[in-house]
């Protein structure tokens, strides 16, 4: 019998750990890249901390829908519905709240299982009927596209009820007078999300390493901290000292950690893995596929209906045309976070990566006055382009 | 055994000299030679692993030239075939046990599916119409040529491969187990057609496990054992004595190449009464016919038989319903009756299935060591549905260690792994699940003999743990050096059982033959 310390090598060198890890840090590094590039070339309008919030608030929604569709693009399927859905339900609960005066948390939860019902009706043909989810899906975005317009009637319905746009376009209450302009309230949380971080890292690694798993370097593993804690508190900084912390973004935050979590701690986030890697191999060790991809359907249906509701609530109206186009910005963020097309392999860090690098591209075009006919042509070339170095650096 | 005579009389269509050919470090063919005359049907005849197989790929271009060593004649010219085009150039024509049309295309469109008569392009259908139904003519098949292959069963589907053959101007028709798939009735056109073209001048090689069917049609029989030419018999000289032939098929010196192990076999632990299963598309078709086995705790039990005989699919379908419908029978383990209706449920009642397709069907290829072994079984390593990390790492070093699996460390790919490993990380996925019952579905196909020996000793430290252990392998020297019990199955039933200590190839071979014959 092997005892671990000689199969798992010591601590390596920065360098061969950067190697080996090279796919987890090249999109990280890539936005970093990106935002270096685009505040250079803005002259700083980027980071500036007016615009910083804007690009929260604008990529939300995307940010959330990419959540709920990393995990069915890891399962070897795709939702092209979530635009329509989210569109679909954005109209849905501005005739709820406008038209019929009701309150808005019921809205909410009935939006939110509405959602839930679609992606399961989507689900069911997919999982059960095996019917390919290309089609499905296809089907789901007509079939929600047409509804919307049905409901709406070509009009647009608004505004809601202040309380509801604060889903949206609230921020954090303040609890500290704010002084010199800072957000004194708004600072402090991220300055506690920040230590939260470096906290559990350093549990986690204290936790391996006296098990003798550990690979990363410590002066990396120090290095990583620092970088994280500097990181956030700078955008925590910038956030702090326009109009504090949005609502939308500890929504945003909480959603990330929970299917961060989901994905790498839980038996569940590991079957869905196995069913997205082999799904024959799967089912022959006991996982119950159908009812996992059944699942994840359900799960992307309550996301695209928090979308919808987070993007009405931010434009303060339900548009038949909102939702348009969703659902490519929220899958090309999944692929160039490092989804496979093929199922199997994808992280939750990478899609939400892949949507702020989607979004700080869009946000630093439009400061430089791209045209919105460029701009397309450019973000597609990323798109190539970061899945081409992907299956490259696979391949080697 | 040659008859110098006949090699005098004219040169040899073929001739293959000394062909040697290697997969890494297992050897498929050694210095094999093999000519066949112009217009004879020429029997190979060998078990499953032999190099039957390997060497009709050598010959076809499937292995091309450089890859092997040793040099082909055809036509009284050296070859040197790149592909299989080059050969089906000189009417060299192979047609593979798994039939290669197109289900969902016309006769017609698959018989001339690369070369159709056409003019600037574009398809000429009248005649390929025409020539379609001469050839069908010749073949004795009356479909029209409009029919889609689907649409006809696997006999006529075999007679269309063969008219595909000959619209190429076939000179040397190579067919792969042509009858394995048959009845009796097809088998005897099939034959016949043989021996029609026989008297056209057309060369026939042959591959078959039938030995009353080889003796009816063949001139001559070449035996390859262990990828070696054993000798050719040729049948005019005298009658053809059957059991010679599975003699020198299968004589080998078995002792070393088994671990040995003194079984201990207690009680009967897992019983399974009038099992039967249906083909999950064909719901006519009865695959699994009433089986019926009874397996003691430390008992090694071998499911012989060939190619299609059922044993797969009886073992998935007893394996949580995971192959066919309309799954009947009842399932004891220590006298319970077991709830087998899903895999789930399989594995919860100590049932383990080490399938035959490690890469599609048993491993999660993208994935590393560590969560593959520890994918049959996640409640073994988390509590309330999250993962220990560590637990679980130390799981698969466990095994790692144990099963001597070769690799940097457990979060290596798996899809990066040799064969031989990839088997041991699949067998400690399923050891990890704690099963009372293990079936081991060709336990150590594809891998080479060090590993195998390595697999064989795990198979026999699970029988002296006390676990009910049975293997399927189509290898009979496998089963006769592992199997404290053999039992034969043919045409999804139980036709024989052989206790170890008795058990030669020749009477597993005889025992399926007989059955074989008497159809």
């Amino acid at each position: 019998m092997s005892t671990p310390q000689e199969t798992i090598s010591a601590p390596q060198s920065v360098g061969g750990f950067l190697k080996d890890n090279l796919r987890d840090f090249g999109m990280l590094i890539s936005l970093v890249v990106i935002v270096i590039f685009f505040q250079i070339a803005t002259d700083g309008v980027l980071l500036r901390p007016l615009n910083v919030t804007n690009i929260v608030l604008q990529n939300s929604y995307i940010v959330i829908m990419a959540l709920g569709m990393l995990m069915v693009i890891v399962t070897g399927h795709i939702d092209l519905s979530v635009g329509s859905v989210a569109g679909f339900i954005g109209g849905f609960a501005g005739l709820l709240m406008v038209q019929w005066g009701i309150n808005f948390a019921v809205v909410i939860v009935i939006s939110l299982a509405v959602g839930g019902l679609i992606g399961a009706t989507q689900g069911y043909f997919v999982a059960y009927f095996k019917i390919p989810s290309f089609i499905v899906t296809l089907a789901g975005m007509l079939v929600f596209r047409g509804l919307m317009i049905a409901i709406l009637g070509s009009q647009a319905i608004g505004p809601f009820p202040p309380i509801f746009q604060k889903l949206s376009s609230g921020y954090v209450v303040e609890l500290i007078s704010s002084t010199g302009g800072l957000y004194i309230t708004s600072f402090l949380l991220g300055l506690v999300l920040a230590v939260i971080l470096i906290v559990q890292n350093f549990a986690s690694r204290k936790r391996r390493v006296s098990h003798g798993v550990e690979t990363e370097p410590f002066g990396f593993f120090v290095a990583k901290n620092l970088l994280i804690l500097a990181g956030v508190g700078y955008i925590a900084f910038l956030i702090s000292s326009h109009r504090g912390m949005p609502n939308v973004l500890i929504i945003m935050a909480v959603l990330i950690a929970a299917y961060s979590f989901l994905t790498t701690r839980t038996v569940i986030g590991r079957q869905i893995y196995a069913v997205g890697g082999n799904a024959r191999a799967a089912e022959l060790s006991g996982i119950k596929t159908t009812r996992l991809v059944f699942l994840t359907f359900v799960n992307m249906g309550v996301l695209a209906a928090l979308g919808g509701l987070v993007v009405a609530a931010r434009l303060n109206s339900a548009t038949p045309k909102a939702g348009t186009g969703f659902e490519l910005d929220v899958i090309a963020a999944c692929f160039i976070g490092g989804a496979s097309a093929y199922g199997g392999v994808g992280k939750v860090t990478g899609a939400v990566i892949g949507a702020f690098l989607m979004g700080v591209m869009n946000n630093g075009m439009s400061i430089l006055g791209i045209g919105i006919d460029y701009q397309q042509v450019i973000k597609g070339l990323v798109l190539l382009g970061a899945v081409c170095v992907d299956v490259y650096n696979q391949r080697r | 055994m040659l008859d110098p005579v006949q090699l005098a009389e004219k040169p040899p269509i073929l001739e293959m000299r000394a062909i040697s050919k290697s997969f890494g470090a297992v050897k498929a063919l050694s210095d094999v030679s093999f000519a066949v005359q112009e217009g004879e049907i020429h029997a190979l005849v060998g078990e499953n692993g032999a190099g039957k197989s390997t060497l009709m790929k050598v010959l076809s271009g499937v292995y091309p030239h450089g890859s092997y060593e040793g040099s082909i004649f055809f036509g009284g010219e050296e070859r040197h075939f790149r592909d299989i085009n080059d050969s089906e150039k000189l009417g060299i024509i192979i047609i593979h046990q798994e039939l290669a049309l197109i289900p969902l295309m016309s006769i017609a469109e698959n018989i001339f599916l690369t070369n159709p008569p056409a003019s600037r392009g574009v398809i000429d259908r009248s005649e390929r119409h025409k020539r379609t139904q001469a050839l069908l003519a010749k073949v004795g098949l009356t479909e029209q040529p409009d029919t889609l292959i689907t649409n006809i069963g696997v006999g006529k589907q075999q007679l269309v491969e063969i008219a595909k053959a000959l619209s190429k101007d076939v000179r040397l028709l190579i067919l792969d187990e042509p009858t394995a798939s048959l009845n009796e009735t097809d088998s005897a056109a099939l034959l016949e057609l043989l021996k029609e073209f026989r008297r056209n001048g057309i060369t026939s090689i042959m591959i078959s496990h039938k030995l009353n069917e080889i003796s009816e049609v063949a001139d001559r029989i070449t035996v390859l054992r262990d990828g070696r030419t054993v000798g050719t018999l040729d049948c005019h000289a005298g009658p053809v004595d059957e059991d010679e032939i599975v003699r020198r098929m299968v004589d080998r010196d078995l002792e070393s190449r088994y671990p040995k192990r003194e079984p201990k076999i207690g009680d009967v632990i897992f019983e399974v009464e009038n099992w039967s299963a249906y083909h999950p598309m064909h719901s006519d078709r009865q695959v699994v016919k009433n089986v019926s086995l009874k397996v003691r705790s430390g008992e090694v039990v071998g499911i012989s038989g060939l190619m299609g005989a059922g044993r797969t699919e009886f073992a998935m379908s007893l394996f949580g319903r995971s192959w066919g419908r309309h799954v009947t029978g009842t399932a004891k383990l220590h006298g319970k009756e077991l709830d087998l209706s899903d895999v789930h449920k399989a594995i919860k009642a100590g049932l383990a299935y080490v399938t035959e397709d490690r890469k599609q069907l048993g491993l999660v290829l993208s994935e590393d060591i560590r969560k593959n072994v520890s994918l049959a079984h996640l409640g073994g390593v988390s509590s309330r549905g999250v993962i220990d990390d560590i637990a679980e790492m130390k799981v698969a070093q466990e095994f790692r260690g144990r099963m001597r699996i070769r690799s940097h460390n457990v979060y290596q790919e798996t899809g990066k792994l040799s064969g031989g490993n990839q088997q041991k990380v699949v067998l400690s996925k399923w050891l990890f699940t704690g099963p009372d019952v293990l079936i081991l579905d060709e336990p150590t196909r594809g891998i080479d003999v060090g590993a195998k020996y390595e697999i064989y000793t795990i198979i026999n430290e699970l029988a002296d743990a006390g676990k009910a252990v049975i293997v399927i392998s189509s290898e009979m020297p496998e089963l006769i050096g592992i199997c404290d019990r053999i039992v034969v199955m043919h045409e999804g039933a139980f036709v024989g059982e052989v206790a170890g200590e008795e058990a030669t190839q020749e009477n597993i071979m005889r025992a399926i033959m007989r059955r074989k014959g008497r159809e």
